[in-house]
């Protein structure tokens, strides 16, 4: 086996290779429906990319970024709410009865949990043939045969035929998972954090099993991971994702090596490299990504952005107070969310609403020290004022005229930052802006 | 800070470490879980130093015992496991294994503080984190009414929780993941701890909010003076945050070195296995180097090397002598390895008899009787001439 790894070449599919699936101006929202609903959470909102036939491209980021939402609707465990997956040219996302169940033999899922997703009462042998029953593929006989073949391919022994799933230990259960997506010949597997479970050596078994086989079956592969180590090794091309868009997208080497978009800068330099005399500049990221379901306007980056552009009136700001206004404003994003009871609204209408006095503290907490001009401080007491008063959508208003930037108010576009047509999804890769490298160095310059 | 060199009867200056007693030290330990049909040796005789104001590593994987030897220290051994005689925990020099109920809810209260893996294990759900907090300041330090909500702000405040005084009134589901782990560490400044345990704080968290933890926990460390015993499976945490790392193996430390050491020249077979088979350091065209097999459950005692089914460079000795932990050369104290193949300058026939050796005397009475060689190999820490002091006084950048 070690031989065949070795010949294989990875030609780069994103520049020889063939479609196998593309998806177009994908939408997958919860909720949502109905008057009073709240608004909808936004898992994927309007992604685009291809898969080309044999590669493997990896789908990264932070939990809640939608990665696995993604993965599920590819393989139409979800139905898509806007937007098509071309599947070989067809748009599953059309397909429904006997079509769609054909069409599931074509593509596959691997779990990220072997303890949850083996059904413990069934032996390895009934768990891996059960597909080929449920699509009474061949003779009981070429059924058994397929799956001791199977099992021999990940690695198994064909005495665990009758075993049973809790007998194995943790990676030996996640190659009966492996086992099973693949009896069916599928051309396409969607694998959800396979190793993530896994002890770093077990890890390596199952990275090298899944290479091996996608060689020996030919198969395209949707690597979803938030371990980026795992995804370099194993991925031709990754998409880096946040709050449901994909922030980067292109070739993982050279996206590893040169990231254009300041997410993905952040997130490769969060990772602690196993070297402990590597000085990383690590960008740390402040605070929490927005809730789904009230995504910035903007960019989906702009509350935590390290490269966010600025209103050309506060420009001069030093980061320090930029930064204190920052968390300020999330404070009163966060506060506007909850709801007020109806005794406190009844008091907010007749003027003697307390309960958020202690915004002050939280001012006092962000503010005081920071050298902040009397001219910002008018502007952050003003907005304390409203929420005081009861009303922090105001004070989010207000705070936003005044500091709202491009980044806040407008989307930004794909733009192509690299010959191999890499693209990142920011504002700064126009000519009207200092280019994101320009200002990530300028910011560890500083410190 | 303010660890006074108990009894202390070495007198060589210079060197903190024989100046200062540990303030959490380990020796022997030993903790089994007995089943119907078998005792399983999870920690199996294992020793550990902690020095004021450092954070050491404990990584391995599942099975290796590493988070047993956190909850063995935390008095958090239940039926049926057990810690056995001989075993010795000392925090602050005095002896903690033979502490009742309450005395460990002290120690817990208010001398070792403890983070888990999962947040939600430290935090009640039916309680506001506020009154958890204050709760936690009443009990331990006799603080209430409006100091301690104060108190309470000014620790969420410390472990960078935003609007602290709003979200006082929150319930622990309340917070995401990254805050939960925020208010666990609070919880834990609430008790003003000497030594804090870290078992997999970060691992069910994302990168970004793992870097915010992590810088947290340094910050907090610089400003507290905090001693830091951090368990991880991971090899890029604890290159990140650790002065000195132990590696562990079906519950024994096969190697022990300064963190940079151990990156540089790991030296037990293991170490090197499990280093290389991290993937993602270059290009994804080579094949990962894996470990063949799978973790042994350590279900008797250990007269063989664990490691040895596994082990590309294993030859007979390994099957029946002991590898006991000794320098990789000859003399080196900092950086030992429970290798037959060490010390490395010596030939391989005087390397298996000096592990026999000793072998022989450790398995007498531990510590006053292990003396010469068998003290130095049984305690990597505790002898002069170690270098690397510096990174652990701070101020190494990181
Ligand atoms: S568009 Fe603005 S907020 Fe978004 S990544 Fe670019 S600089 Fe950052
Ligand atoms: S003692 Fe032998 S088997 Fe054990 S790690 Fe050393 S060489 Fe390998």
């Amino acid at each position: 086996m070690s031989e065949m790894t070795q010949q294989r070449g990875r030609a780069d599919p994103a520049v020889v290779g063939e479609t196998l699936v593309e998806v177009k101006g994908l939408k997958k929202y919860y909720g949502g429906q109905g008057v009073l609903a709240d608004p909808p959470v936004k898992a994927v909102d309007g992604v685009d990319f291809t898969i080309q036939r044999g590669e493997t491209l990896g789908l990264v980021g932070e939990s809640g970024c939608g990665k696995t939402t993604l993965g599920r609707t590819l393989v139409q465990l979800e139905t898509a709410t806007e937007g098509s997956v071309e599947f070989d040219g067809t748009d599953i996302t059309e397909l429904t009865g006997k079509q769609l169940k054909q069409w599931r033999r074509n593509a596959q899922i691997v779990f990220q949990d072997p303890e949850s997703s083996l059904n413990d009462r069934m032996t390895i042998g009934e768990i891996v043939r059960e597909p080929l029953d449920v699509h009474e593929v061949g003779s009981p006989r070429d059924r058994r045969d397929k799956v001791k073949d199977l099992l021999a391919s990940v690695g198994l022994q064909p005495e665990h035929y009758y075993r049973y799933p809790h007998q194995f230990s943790g990676g030996q259960r996640q190659r009966i998972g492996i086992a099973r997506a693949l009896a069916l010949e599928p051309e396409f597997v969607v694998l959800d954090e396979p190793v993530s479970a896994l002890d770093t050596s077990v890890q390596a078994k199952i990275l090298n099993l899944l290479e091996d086989l996608q060689e020996e079956y030919d198969l395209t592969y949707l690597f979803i991971a938030h371990d980026l180590a795992a995804v370099r090794h194993i991925c031709d091309r990754v998409a880096v994702m946040y709050l449901g868009k994909i922030m980067e997208i292109g070739l993982t080497e050279e996206l590893y090596t040169d990231p254009a978009n300041p997410y993905t800068h952040s997130l490769l330099s969060a990772i602690p490299e196993p070297d402990p005399t590597v000085e990383k500049e690590r960008i740390t990221l402040p605070g929490t990504p927005p809730s789904p379901r009230d995504p910035p306007e903007g960019c989906q980056f702009t509350t935590r952005c390290p490269a966010k552009i600025r209103p050309e009136t506060h420009e001069q700001l030093d980061a320090e107070t930029w930064n204190a206004i920052e968390r300020f404003r999330e404070v009163i994003r966060e506060r506007s969310r909850i709801d007020l009871s109806i005794r406190n609204r009844i008091r907010r209408r007749v003027g003697r609403f307390s309960k958020y006095d202690d915004i002050d503290e939280t001012v006092a907490d962000l503010f005081d020290g920071t050298g902040v001009s009397e001219e910002v401080m008018a502007h952050v007491e003003q907005a304390a004022d409203h929420v005081k008063d009861g009303y922090p959508n105001r004070a989010r208003e207000y705070m936003g005229e005044e500091f709202d930037s491009v980044c806040d108010t407008t989307r930004p576009d794909l733009y192509t930052v690299s010959p191999t047509n890499r693209l990142s999804y920011c504002h700064r890769h126009t000519d009207e802006y200092e280019s994101v490298d320009s200002v990530l160095g300028r910011q560890s310059d500083g410190e | 800070m303010s660890t006074p060199p108990a009894g202390d009867d070495r007198h060589v200056p210079e060197d903190r470490r024989t100046e200062e007693e540990p303030i959490l030290s380990v020796r022997n330990l030993q903790t089994v879980f007995h089943t119907d049909r078998e005792t399983i040796r999870a920690v199996d005789g294992i020793d550990l130093d902690i020095y004021e104001g450092e954070t050491v590593g404990l990584v391995g994987e599942s099975g290796s015992g590493k988070s047993v030897t956190a909850r063995s220290i935390m008095g958090l051994v239940d039926e049926p496991g057990e810690i056995l005689p001989g075993s010795s925990i000392k925090f602050q020099g005095e002896e903690i294994t033979g502490y009742d109920t309450k005395q460990y809810q002290n120690l817990r209260g208010s001398g070792i503080g403890m983070v888990f893996q999962d947040p939600l294990s430290s935090l009640n759900p039916v309680f506001t984190v506020g009154n958890q907090i204050r709760e936690a300041l009443k009990v331990n330090r006799g603080i209430t009414g409006e100091a301690a909500r104060e108190e309470a702000i000014d620790l969420l405040e410390a472990v960078q929780i935003p609007d602290a005084s709003r979200r006082l009134g929150e319930y622990p589901h309340e917070f995401s993941g990254g805050m939960r782990q925020r208010a666990v560490i609070a919880m834990m400044l609430a008790c003003d701890p000497e030594v804090l345990i870290c078992d997999e704080p970060t691992t069910a968290l994302d990168v970004t909010i793992q870097a915010q933890i992590l810088d947290l926990l340094r910050e907090l460390q610089e400003d507290r003076g905090l001693s830091i015993l951090f368990i991880t499976h991971d090899m890029g945490v604890i290159a990140d945050v650790t002065d000195r790392v132990n590696v562990m193996y079906a519950g024994e430390i096969v190697e022990k070195a300064p963190t940079e050491e151990l990156f540089a020249a790991p030296s037990h077979p293991y170490t090197r296995g499990l280093l290389e088979a991290i993937p993602g350091q270059q290009a994804g065209q080579e094949r990962l180097r894996t470990i063949e097999g799978d973790v042994p459950t350590p279900n008797e005692p250990a007269t063989y090397c664990r490691f040895a089914p596994r082990c590309p460079q294993a030859f007979d000795d390994c099957e029946a002598v002991h590898p006991e932990l000794v320098g990789v050369t000859e003399g080196e104290t900092e950086h030992t390895a429970a290798c037959l193949l060490y010390p490395e300058d010596m030939s391989t026939g005087e390397a298996v008899a000096y592990h026999e050796r000793l072998g022989g005397d450790s398995s007498g009475t531990d510590e006053s009787g292990a003396a010469g060689d068998g003290d130095v190999a049984a305690d990597g820490g505790r002898s002069t001439g170690d270098r690397g002091r510096d990174s652990v006084d701070g101020g190494d950048g990181r």
